[in-house]
């Protein structure tokens, strides 16, 4: 966790570009999607794993259904209000080195929903490293997106990537502000924080993430 | 039409006005009378089943503002028919009809999510698709488009 | 590598009262098996299901508001997107409600393609239901097989209409556009091998005596349950009801097509699946049918202020163009009323309430759909079953959460 990024800054470019070149590679032929399929591009992006257009050549070979096993999480379908916070909370437990890939119009600017219910675009709650426009976008534009994102991978550098440490990452997320059911015990909790002023309703406070070099 | 006659022979009250447009017929029922109605129709006309519950704003500056659409369908006789409650925006409260058909439930807890009109006696009445701090009602005339606050994580 | 009791260390103490022996468990929204954003707060007593609560929501989209503020054609691309599995089935349903308040006569070419489209979306449907229920029970080869079918589908209506899964390809009054050449031979190219498809996967999952122990006698909902919480579709024919809106509110011409009814009475999720399975037969039938009935002729209603004119006549006669520019810019305005259309869509009864205030937008669209009303039985199918059979009873429900969260 922290040993590798204190090695990685420590050693000189000249060794740092070599290492580089092969860890890159490694993290780019292997990238391990998280099951977040929201709606109809979900049925795209199933489409592009099963046999006519085969995902698990690009190294995408399960799709792994916890966000801790995941490298990339490819936000498929439109993102409503109530599922921004558990949006948020999938992409932080995730551990570095993370991506995104932002699948349809839908996630990457609320799509043909310009309403009270959509949230316009999910670079608003997580950072995108690719757009993919369509509406569902073709299985081969979503090939073609992973393909573009292994490209940027191997232009990145292994002194980038930062590991958050656990209770940063635990922290990020005020408890208690994920939509609850009303009359639970929860929600109660939330009112009196609320009250308390301890938490105006944000969901997250941006966290170390958002401040790395590659991007 | 054979229905608006039984339900009128039945209780002279419950059949205020009816219409029979477009090969469907509905039939307006104040708003007292909706579960006696809802009762019979199912237990002596067959009308087993409640298709849809939907409720519909006619606007603000209308009076009655509210109406409840109670769509019924029979299993054997396959017949439609239509029920109509108006109600007004001051007093928009209404029956429930979740002890006739146990599908209304979730039924009257969308149309109060998305109107705000109070289903009495309902076993949960709570929001369903929006989440259980949203301000207002959503498929109100006079609720914007884009809602009220834009969407900012913090 | 023996765990008898004696080789732990010392410092373990065992509990001689359990804690608490109720949990409740979120299956969160973010779960492989739940078909989508679907929150289920399962009561657990060990692995025995006490409750389970559906929390829906985390895809609302606000289509009912926004179909609203959109004139009548446009609406069309909105349904698209409710139904994403039956897309063809959420277009027919509007375009009928709106057709009905029109009073508009189709003609029959377009009724034919109609049923013809319907008819493989349904089975594109199913073959996403079995191939995800099957994985969801572990039988993941299937999720191929069933994925393989429906790209050739997907080809199809790509064919026809321009769009895989998002097609709008009925308009108010007909078709967008006739059906290309040589899609004849394409499809019936897909039909011929569609039974042999079929009978691979009888023999993969039907007769597969793992998959009969898993789904018989799980999740069971009596006759006059299931008509009491509005059950429709193969939910409903599952547990004995006959009833098929194709069959007895005939709509589009089903009415001279010649299919049976699957009906099982067990109520189980194995006869849900046993009906799905004989409705891929029957709707394989009827697209051979509908395939067999075309004529050459026209596929728009004649009436120019509602229907597109063909871009021929645009291009050359005036009046065709102001019809073309006013039905683009302004839409149509559709006379004062209020109608319920409802059509059998892979999931039960889709039915649609249309109200319109003589405009070009209609003033109230309500889509009744057939998840929502499915997902509400989950609770009393699912009480008393094991964690592990909510998931074949969710795969069997076949909820689409764009229907249930519209």
């Amino acid at each position: 966790m922290g040993l590798e990024n204190t090695l990685f800054e420590s050693l000189p470019d000249v060794i740092t570009v070599k290492l580089d070149a092969v860890v890159n590679w490694a993290r780019k032929s292997s990238l391990w999607p998280a099951t977040f399929g929201l709606a109809c591009c979900a049925i795209e992006m199933m489409n592009t794993v099963s046999s006519r257009h085969d995902l698990s050549r690009f190294g995408a070979e399960t799709f792994r259904a916890s966000p801790r096993q995941a490298d990339v999480m490819i936000v498929s379908g439109r993102v409503s209000r109530k599922m921004a916070p558990v949006l948020r909370r999938i992409y932080d437990q995730m551990p570095e080195p993370k991506w995104v890939i932002s699948m349809g119009a839908c996630a990457t600017s609320g799509g043909v929903f310009d309403n009270y219910a959509i949230v316009q675009g999910v670079d608003k709650i997580v950072p995108v490293d690719i757009y993919v426009p369509g509406c569902p976008p073709r299985p081969e534009m979503l090939v073609h997106a992973i393909m573009m994102l292994q490209d940027k991978i191997m232009n990145e550098s292994v002194k980038d990537r930062y590991d958050t440490f656990e209770e940063e990452s635990r922290r990020s997320i005020v408890p208690g502000t994920l939509p609850v059911t009303e009359g639970t015990a929860l929600e109660k909790e939330t009112a009196i924080e609320v009250e308390q002023n301890k938490t105006s309703r944000p969901y997250t406070i941006p966290s170390r993430h958002e401040r790395r070099k590659s991007s | 039409m054979e229905y608006v006659e039984k339900l009128k022979a039945e209780n002279r009250d419950w059949v205020a006005d009816f219409k029979e447009t477009y090969g469907e017929v509905t039939i307006y029922v104040p708003r007292e009378a909706i579960s006696g109605v809802c009762a019979v129709l199912k237990t002596a006309h067959g009308f087993d089943m409640l298709a849809d519950l939907c409720g519909a704003d006619r606007g603000p500056e209308e009076d009655p503002r509210f109406e409840i659409n109670y769509h019924l369908l029979g299993t054997r006789h396959h017949h439609r028919l239509r029920l109509k409650v108006l109600l007004s925006e001051d007093d928009a409260r209404v029956e429930t009809v979740s002890n006739v058909w146990k599908t209304a439930n979730w039924h009257e807890r969308e149309t109060y999510d998305m109107f705000g009109v109070m289903f009495d006696n309902h076993p949960d009445l709570r929001r369903i698709l929006m989440p259980s701090d949203f301000d207002g009602h959503a498929l109100r005339k006079d609720f914007p488009l884009r809602g009220y606050e834009p969407y900012s994580l913090s | 590598m023996s765990t008898a009791v004696e080789n732990l260390p010392g410092e373990v103490e065992f509990l001689d009262q359990p804690l608490e022996s109720q949990m409740t468990l979120s299956m969160g929204p973010q779960h492989p098996s739940t078909h989508g954003v679907l929150r289920l707060d399962l009561r657990l007593d060990g692995e025995l299901v006490i409750k389970a609560i559906p929390d829906i929501g985390y895809l609302h989209t606000g289509m009912e508001k926004l179909f609203e503020y959109k004139k009548y054609q446009q609406g069309i691309v909105i349904t698209d997107r409710m139904d994403y599995l039956n897309p063809l089935g959420n277009n027919l349903a509007y375009v009928m409600a709106a057709e009905k308040l029109l009073e508009l006569e189709i003609p029959e070419r377009a009724q034919i393609v109609r049923v013809l489209f319907c008819e493989l979306q349904r089975i594109a449907s199913h073959m996403v239901w079995l191939g995800t229920s099957a994985l969801d029970l572990g039988a993941m080869s299937v999720f191929f097989f069933a994925f393989r079918q429906r790209e050739k589908i997907l080809n199809l209506i790509e064919a026809a209409s321009g769009g895989r899964m998002t097609p709008s390809y009925f308009r108010i009054g007909g078709l967008m556009m006739d059906l290309p050449a040589g899609f004849d031979r394409r499809c019936r190219q897909f039909l011929d091998d569609f039974p042999d498809a079929l009978d691979t996967f009888e023999t993969l999952v039907t007769g597969n005596t793992i998959w009969q122990s898993r789904t018989m006698g799980i999740g069971v909902i009596s006759r006059e349950e299931a008509i009491d919480w509005g059950l429709t579709g193969p939910c409903l024919r599952g547990s004995g009801v006959d009833l098929d809106l194709r069959r007895d509110n005939p709509y589009s011409g089903y009415e001279t097509y010649d299919f049976e009814v699957p009906v099982e009475t067990d109520g189980d999720v194995w006869s849900r699946f046993l009906v799905r399975m004989r409705e891929l037969r029957e709707s394989w039938k009827i697209a051979r049918q509908a395939l067999d009935r075309l004529k050459p002729g026209p596929i728009k209603a004649d009436a120019p202020k509602v229907v597109l004119p063909d871009r021929d006549d645009m291009r050359k006669h005036m009046d065709s163009l102001i019809h073309h520019f006013l039905i683009v810019a302004e839409g149509f305005n559709i006379p004062e009323g209020e109608v319920y259309h409802a059509v059998e869509g892979s999931k039960g009864e889709l039915g649609v309430y249309m109200k319109s205030d003589g405009g070009p937008k209609p003033s109230r669209v309500h889509v009744r759909g057939p998840s929502f009303i499915n997902l509400q039985a989950l609770p009393v199918m699912s009480e008393g079953e094991m964690v592990a059979d909510v998931v074949a009873i969710i795969g069997s429900l076949d909820i689409v959460l764009g229907e249930i969260d519209r």
